[in-house]
């Protein structure tokens, strides 16, 4: 069948996960191996290269992508890339290394062996840089930086062979969805033009609307949630899961959604990330991403519109992808409808607009938040949600 | 002693503004997409902290040259952002 999507970043999907057929003979391989104990965004990034999200990466970086990486938002190549995807070890362990040695990559939380990797390169890196460089920020209260300062002083680099993808297969079955798997889907549709949806919170009036608007010009849409680890106080993935699942049932043509995790690990850095982002939805089919008001922020480190001023500085033909920027959405009382800054000529009076903290009190008060802000099945489930933590929390 | 004791970074600190200041920012800040007068005023803080020693615009930060083209800099920055 004859695809018409946007090609790979890179042209080609590199899934890093070795064949089925392979499996037990790698898994022998690594048998006295030295062991690397890895993260949970290592690991979530080695499960991102293994199913070809990250292409067209062959593994941890080196230096010079590193470097590049950090200054510049491109690999060594010149290939367009914003956040280094690195490995850490202490100095003591790097100094046991020897370059061109393989050593067994472990899930440092589960105890999984996740993959093989070839040491080719080992060194050393100004964190302050990196932080400064890819979040904008240097203060270590950022979840993104305070996770950049927790690495060791050494990075590994080297290709990596991936053995596992984790738990997600199995905690998220049919949902959990690779790069060839929604290409195939997004193909058999007759898909062109596809938008997709990054999302880390459950879905409320005003980012459905961004994804409606979405749906006037594409020929369908992946709504894309993030099931990696994220910040304390962010709604688990399964509560989010149903959250989805009652919204595109009840308010969703069927047939024109597409709903698919993946299993990144957030890193909260706004711009840069959200080039990261429309990167891998390129991998995944996608010829659109949808950036609204403060895609990937936190607290108050980047503008509004930040991460969709930065696609202003990717050079021609460097991404396939395109943002699809709108505006601030909301509710307005005048307009009776949705809007946003670009259509509504009313005030913020005539608006429905509820911060994150204030929406959490109301749900944690069992307060159902007006149904301008979010549908009713979701702030159930959300309070359902919030009663149940409180409960734990009383009982604690 | 200094005249600035540092705060625990975990820490906010009250900063006081003259009226009129704040009503002029909040009249920028309205449908700009901050969420409120003080989202903004960190930002811009934040931008003006960040600046680099080694940018070759600039001179290392210091309470002696934090001069107006920095500051000016920083003007630019959000006016191509579409803030201001």
């Amino acid at each position: 069948m004859t695809s018409n999507l946007v090609p790979p970043h890179g042209g080609r999907l590199n899934p890093l996960l070795c064949p089925r057929e392979t499996l037990k003979d790698n898994l022998e391989s690594v048998r006295g191996l030295p062991e690397i104990r890895l993260t949970s965004r290592e690991t979530s990034d080695l499960i991102m290269m293994a199913i070809g999200a990250f292409s067209p990466l062959e593994g941890f970086m080196g230096e010079q992508d590193y470097l590049k990486v950090v200054e510049s938002m491109h690999l060594a190549d010149g290939t367009l890339w914003p956040i280094p995807i690195t490995l850490s070890v202490d100095r003591k362990q790097a100094d046991g290394l020897q370059l061109g040695t393989d050593v067994a990559l472990i899930d440092d939380e589960s105890g999984e062996l996740m993959g093989r990797m070839t040491v080719e390169e080992k060194y050393g890196y100004d964190k302050q840089r990196e932080a400064q460089q890819v979040f904008r920020t240097q203060e270590g209260a950022h979840p993104g930086v305070a996770k950049v300062y927790a690495q060791k002083d050494i990075l590994l680099a080297g290709p990596v062979t991936a053995f596992s993808e984790g738990p997600y297969p199995r905690l998220f079955g049919s949902t959990y969805g690779r790069p060839k798997e929604t290409r195939a889907i997004f193909a058999e549709k007759g898909w062109t033009t596809v938008a997709a949806f990054q999302t880390r919170n459950p879905i409320h009036r005003s980012h459905e609307y961004c994804t409606k608007i979405a749906l006037e010009t594409s020929d369908g849409i992946l709504i894309h949630p993030l099931v990696g680890k994220l910040k304390a106080g962010d709604i688990p993935a399964d509560i989010r899961m149903k959250c989805y699942d009652v919204l595109l049932d009840k308010y969703y043509p069927k047939d024109r959604v597409v709903l698919k995790v993946y299993p990144m690990e957030m890193r909260y850095g706004g711009p840069r990330e959200a080039v990261l982002h429309a990167i891998f939805r390129q991998n995944y089919g996608c010829s659109h991403l949808i950036i609204g008001r403060d895609h990937a922020g936190v607290g108050s480190y980047y503008g509004p519109f930040d991460a969709q001023k930065i696609f202003e500085e990717i050079g021609p033909g460097e991404l396939h992808i395109k943002p699809l920027n709108i505006d601030w959405t909301f509710w307005c009382y005048k307009c009776d409808g949705m809007a946003s800054m670009k259509t509504c000529p009313h005030g913020k009076d005539d608006r429905v607009l509820i911060s994150g903290t204030k929406l959490r009190e109301m749900l944690s008060r069992g307060e159902t938040p007006p149904k301008e802000f979010s549908r009713p099945e979701v702030s159930q489930i959300l309070i359902e949600y919030y009663s149940r933590i409180n409960r734990q929390g009383d009982a604690k | 002693m200094s005249a600035n004791p540092i705060k625990p970074v975990s820490s906010k600190v009250t900063i006081k503004i003259p009226g009129s200041l704040y009503n002029r920012l909040s009249e920028i800040v309205d449908g700009s997409g901050f969420n409120s007068v003080t989202d903004f005023i960190v930002y811009v803080l934040r931008d003006l902290a960040s600046i680099q020693p080694e940018s070759s615009d600039f001179p290392p930060i210091n309470k002696e040259n934090l001069s107006q083209k920095e500051i000016e800099a920083i003007r630019k920055r959000l006016k191509s952002l579409g803030y201001l």
